[in-house]
């Protein structure tokens, strides 16, 4: 294990902060300029997050030009209690950097597509304004220092995220999925929370400095507590397994949202907390195991729901968790796994992206219809955003030489190099998942631009589903268009890092030796090609051929047909909701009803029967008050006697 | 001296009062009681103070007369405005101050 040598930052690095200004300024310009800001508040919003690019590309370039690649800026200290000392801090390393580059890169991206996608929506201003406020947030979660920070961080972005999953507070289901998704994270928060207290109580340090030197020296058991406890953090943020519900449902927020917070950065957050905390890992073999269990169960899952969703952008969620999965066992892998969790995240953070805003523009041409049955045909309406989307397509499910070829074979083949039962079973779930990508994405593919135009017909109804945000199109019958300019470059530049983010990456080993020093080089280097790789490629493509028999070769029914068990089973998301429901809902309401009855019988029993008791008793007690005054004195002169009585009996 | 005699008619005198005030209605009646009791407690203080040669009862026994001077005043006052307002002396008439 490397440790990481940290200095203390110089040159251009020293101005880090200013990466979290530029957003943090837009957004309280924004938030707070009410509809001042209105006419050029979009502008704004582009602008900030283009200035930090540009800033995370000098930063970049300074440090790939100077030797110590780990520099703290210290810039106050937060908090100073008792032995609690937090500084806050902004550590720019390779992994700090390459985040900084994807947030602000697609983050850069996706504000200018949001210009043309939100255009006619009154409320711009305020999704500007929330988006600027996840940027700076989501840069503070992967700069900061030290755990406190980050968990600043990642509350931050989990409050845009809920903002934004809410951002049509109209409709009821974008308000419940939000809650969902804040309720969900809370759980993960916890985790993560208690890991902090527990860094803190056992090494006096929240610090990654100080609490990777430390770690070593609390023993076996502090570690694989803050494994999982980190774990159950990361499976909250990034919808693993058994915090996986929230995700589909935040599909609610709009499109831009979407792409940018629920598929290429935010939710990969709990990847990045991992591999971050790899010091932490290397000596937990459990809390090891437990994340490769994890991230296999989810990729699985993903890729099931994915094949049943008809919704578009709930089918590329599906398959966002499973993308996740594989990033996940791979951070679980160890050394052999860091490297890669990461390359995918990056290519992961392209293209899918840019299938989100191929689907963005999809609905933009399509009265905000999000049912792909009732897409089809669409490919000559919407030429760039096909061929884009396409890209993005033969990307996600690891064509040669598209990049998801280059980032996902690694980690299956990791996997099986992990050895023993668990690295067969784990490589044996990685590869079938990609077969199930295959499918599902040609699904995808098939329903939206192939076959017959299923919309005409039906748009006739006058009743588009889902046209209840404002910009969209009037109702009636769509008329698919390609779409402006604004919206089309940065899908256009996304299918770019697409095609070629894979091979940047992977091939020369240009990013392991990159990252290396951070999270440790992997012990074997493979080549490109790979046993695994080609049965995996030969599975994708026999999945490919299946969704073509399916989808492509026979007409796709308008409405969905019933479906077999297992179907069923994913279109109601492998019944995550209902077991949520039955397990923790339904026993948490027996729960507080029990204790809403215990309370009002008793708690408040005891106090009003004992209150009750008090008043009857005095009721009665007051009779003696007769208001005659020898009563009075009788007492009077029986209670003397009393006294005397009792002053001789002590006396004598 | 014996101070038995005087102790005797002490506790004579103040069972005389004390009974009065307990069984009598009419306010006078039960107000020369109490002037009785404390007048008995004045035999006593003065009779102790002769048998023990020093004057502390007897300047105790002027200061509850000095007491029950400005006692009688009080009372008195008290008793004529209840008489005004009831038309009776009877304490079993004023027993509003009750449950």
């Amino acid at each position: 294990m490397t440790t990481l040598h940290t200095v203390v930052a110089t040159g251009a690095l020293k101005l880090s902060w200013l990466l979290l200004a530029f957003p943090l300024f837009g957004a309280v310009v924004l938030l707070l300029g009410g509809r001042r800001t209105n006419r050029w508040g979009h502008l704004l919003g582009v602008a900030m997050p283009v200035a930090a690019l540009v800033y995370g590309l000098i930063a970049f370039f300074a440090l790939l030009g100077d030797t110590h690649r780990s520099q703290d800026q210290h810039l106050y200290t937060f908090i100073q209690v008792g032995r609690l000392t937090v500084p806050m801090g902004l550590q720019v390393d390779q992994l700090s950097i390459s985040f900084v580059l994807l947030i602000t890169g697609v983050g850069s991206l996706i504000h200018i597509y949001s210009v043309g996608y939100m255009a006619n929506d009154p409320q711009r201003r305020r999704f500007f304004g929330y988006m600027n406020l996840f940027l700076a947030a989501m840069l503070l979660l992967v700069l900061s220092d030290n755990y406190l920070g980050l968990y600043i961080g990642w509350e931050g972005v989990g409050l845009a995220s809920y903002l934004l999953i809410g951002f049509y507070q109209y409709r009821n289901t974008a308000a419940v999925a939000a809650k969902k998704a804040f309720i969900a994270n809370r759980v993960g928060d916890a985790g993560l929370t208690l890991a902090i207290f527990l860094m803190f109580s056992e090494f006096g340090t929240v610090t990654f400095t100080g609490v990777f030197g430390s770690v070593g020296s609390g023993g076996s058991g502090v570690a694989t507590a803050l494994g999982l406890l980190l774990l159950l953090g990361a499976c909250g943020k990034s919808a693993q397994v058994p915090l996986q519900s929230w995700l589909l449902d935040a599909m609610e927020g709009p499109t831009p949202v979407s792409a940018l917070i629920h598929a290429a950065t935010m939710v990969t957050a709990g990847v990045y907390l991992l591999v971050r905390s790899n010091p932490i890992l290397a000596l937990t073999p459990t809390a090891r195991l437990a994340i490769t269990v994890v991230g296999a169960v989810t990729l699985l899952f993903g890729a099931i729901i994915g094949c049943a969703k008809d919704d578009i952008k709930k089918a590329l969620a599906g398959s966002t968790m499973s993308q996740i999965g594989y990033m996940t066992l791979a951070a679980g892998l160890g050394p052999a796994g860091y490297v890669f969790a990461i390359a995918h995240l990056l290519a992961h953070g392209f293209f899918k992206a840019g299938l989100f805003l191929g689907a963005g523009s999809v609905m933009h041409g399509m009265n905000d219809e999000v049912n792909m049955r009732k897409y089809g045909g669409l490919a000559r309406l919407l030429p760039v955003t096909y061929v884009t989307f396409a890209l993005g397509y033969l990307a996600i499910i690891g064509i040669p030489p598209f990049s998801g070829f280059f980032t996902k074979d690694p980690i299956i083949e990791a996997a099986f190099d992990k050895g023993g039962t668990s690295g067969a079973i784990l490589g044996t779930c990685a590869v079938i998942g990609a077969a199930i990508t295959a499918f599902y994405m040609s699904r995808v593919m098939l329903m939206t631009w192939y076959g017959k135009r299923r919309w005409s017909g039906e748009a006739e109804s006058g009743e588009p589903h889902e046209s209840t945000e404002p910009g969209a199109e009037h109702a009636g019958a769509p008329h698919p268009h390609e779409s402006p300019a604004t919206m089309i470059w940065p899908m256009i530049l996304l299918a770019v890092g697409s095609v070629g983010a894979g091979a940047f990456l992977i091939l020369g080993q240009r990013y392991e030796d990159f990252l290396g020093p951070v999270t440790g080089f992997p012990p074997t280097s493979h080549g490109i090609w790979s046993v695994s790789g080609v049965v995996t490629l030969i599975l994708v493509l026999l999945a490919a051929g299946l969704a073509w028999v399916r989808y492509g070769r026979v007409p796709v029914p308008a409405v969905a047909p019933p479906g077999r068990p297992l179907t069923v089973a994913a279109r109601k998301d492998l019944y995550g909701d209902a077991f949520n429901e039955s397990v923790l809902m339904r026993p948490g309401q027996w729960l507080t009803r029990l204790s809403v009855f215990f309370d009002n019988r008793g708690v408040d029993g005891l106090v009003n029967t004992l209150a009750a008791a008090v008043g009857g008793t005095s009721g009665r007690v007051r009779k003696l008050q007769t208001g005659f005054v020898r009563s009075y004195a009788l007492s009077m002169f029986f209670g003397a006697a009393v006294l005397v009585a009792l002053l001789l009996v002590v006396r004598l | 001296m014996s101070p038995i005699h005087y102790v005797t008619l002490s506790v004579i005198l103040f069972v005389i009062g004390g009974v009065g005030v307990l069984v009598r209605r009419n306010a006078i009646v039960v107000f020369m009681c109490i002037e009785l009791m404390l007048n008995a407690c004045n035999l006593a203080f003065v009779a102790f103070a002769r048998l023990h040669g020093n004057l502390d009862g007897q300047v105790i026994a002027f200061f509850v007369m000095v007491v029950a001077a400005a006692e009688v005043v009080v009372g008195l006052a008290i008793l004529m405005a209840i008489f005004r307002a009831r038309r009776s002396a009877s304490v079993d008439d004023a027993n509003l101050l009750k449950y």
